[in-house]
């Protein structure tokens, strides 16, 4: 399975929707996802792939890491599982 | 119905081992929070804290007392010590049936859960200590108290997170000021500060790892300390037939739920905690001199917190000082509010507002004079002591002076 294929999947979950519903440019805010569901969403992100994720739900704009959409989320966690693999 | 006032003060904290040093850190603006010293630090992505440093349990109990007393227990005890010798009470009698303690925890022994999880999971021992229940249940720093001063009345422990001990005083207070209980003594420990404590705080991800700048625009989160709080409680009449030393009246509270959202505080909820304290203490608005604030630096918190002191206080929110001394001291999670109380001591009778230091950037979302830096001399009559916490539940205290 690639990338944005198990974000998607991740994402669905949490937002408790078919990861055919969840597009490229759906927010997390559109999807339903709050602060604390974003938490876990990175916290599954982070187990299915192996990785950590710079994010600090204090300062998001801060963290390296861009959750404006569902197409920089895959994008960040690509470039994440490229560099820390 | 009584008046209550605070006759004896103890702690033990990042900042101190005493409250005359805590209090003098505070007016200097000193910061106690700093690199952890504790075991597989390296495996944590947080790595400071308002740790208890230079604190060697063994020099003030004895070894059969060290093999039940958890940290929080320790701090507890060594707290307790300092309130009630300066209270100057000894409780035999009809005074120690009536007296009780009533004390804050949100975690209790994590550390002694923490060593045991270790010994049973990662090094594949099959027995533990005998102890280590009796160790690590919320209730134990209550329990020894109670039995090191003979306290023989209503006892029992409050978790509520981060505003345990907040509520436990509350609890205090209003037994005193029914007249259930000439004396109690209350406030609370903490002590989370082992790998399992801060790796859970970890998950999270609102833990900064640099600095605590509560109402700074450039703050990134809250910093976590240990210790603990404890004060006696006197009805005002038993403290001053006895010519006791009052340091400040506690003169009402509120406490208030949310029933909102596990983690995201509420500005409603804030709000009516601080405008229920000033009604139950029967003052106005423009008696409060100084809020120490929850502030415990995260974006969500300061914010809000901000936001619903505006909606109590209309145009006073300009005048008054509000800070937050975690930002010397950390987090203590359930012993804040005890710790934290210091401070509006120090400001009902000693007219000196403790700073928030750290701060850096103007917050226009927190646009209060949050007393930045540098400790300032005032008057101030009316203290309010916030404390909100996760699961939105709220409680504020309000003092005065005497």
């Amino acid at each position: 399975m690639d990338v944005k294929t198990k974000v998607i999947e991740i994402i669905a979950e949490q937002a408790v929707l078919e990861p055919s519903d969840v597009t490229m440019d759906s927010t997390l805010e559109s999807l339903g996802i709050d602060s604390l569901g974003l938490v876990e969403s990175i916290f599954a992100i982070e187990e299915a792939f192996d990785i950590s994720v710079p994010f600090n739900a204090n300062a998001p704009e801060e963290s390296d890491f861009d959750i404006s959409s569902v197409a920089s989320i895959v994008a960040g966690i690509e470039k994440l599982v490229a560099e820390q693999k | 119905m009584k008046r209550v006032v605070i006759t004896g003060a103890g702690t033990i904290n990042a900042l101190g081992h005493d409250v005359a040093t805590t209090l003098d850190a505070m007016r200097a603006g000193r910061c106690g929070i700093g690199q952890l010293e504790l075991r597989d630090v390296e495996r944590l992505s947080i790595q400071i804290g308002g740790q208890v440093k230079n604190f060697a349990a063994e020099g003030h109990f004895n070894r059969q007392q060290m093999t039940l007393y958890d940290r929080f227990t320790q701090f507890t005890l060594m707290a307790a010590r300092e309130a009630i010798t300066q209270s100057g009470l000894e409780f035999s009698g009809e005074l120690a049936a009536r007296a009780g303690v009533v004390l804050g925890t949100a975690g209790g022994g994590v550390s002694t859960w923490d060593d045991n999880y270790r010994a049973v999971y990662e090094e594949g021992k099959n027995r533990v200590h005998p102890f280590v229940v009796p160790k690590l249940m919320n209730n134990a720093a209550v329990s020894h108290v109670s039995m090191a001063y003979n306290l023989k009345g209503p006892s029992f422990t409050v978790s509520t997170a981060c505003a345990s001990s907040n509520h436990a005083m509350a609890q205090a207070f209003q037994m005193v000021r029914a007249g259930a209980a000439p004396v109690m003594v209350s406030g609370g420990s903490e002590s989370m500060l082992c790998f399992g404590g801060v790796k859970a705080w970890e998950g999270l991800r609102v833990m900064s790892r640099d600095a605590c700048r509560p109402f700074s625009a450039n703050r990134n989160g809250m910093v976590q300390g240990e210790g603990a709080g404890v004060f006696v409680f006197e009805e005002y009449e038993h403290a001053r037939a006895r010519g006791a030393d009052i340091l400040a009246e506690v003169s009402g509270f509120a406490m208030s739920s949310d029933a909102s959202d596990i983690v995201m505080p509420s500005k409603q909820g804030a709000a009516r905690a601080m405008a229920g304290a000033l009604q139950d203490a029967g003052v106005n608005l423009d008696q409060v001199g100084y809020i120490n604030a929850h502030g415990t630096g995260t974006a969500a918190n300061d914010k809000t917190e901000c936001a619903a002191v505006a909606d109590v206080f209309g145009h006073h929110a300009d005048k008054l000082m509000i800070s937050s001394t975690k930002s010397m001291h950390g987090h203590l999670i359930g012993a804040t509010g005890a710790v934290e109380l210091l401070a509006c001591i120090m400001a009902v009778r000693d007219g000196v507002i403790a700073p928030t230091i750290g701060y850096q950037e103007f917050d226009p979302e927190c646009a209060l004079d949050v007393v930045p830096n540098e400790a300032r001399e005032a008057d101030v009559d009316v203290a309010l002591s916030n404390a909100f916490a996760f699961g939105g539940l709220n409680a504020v205290l309000a003092l005065r002076r005497v």
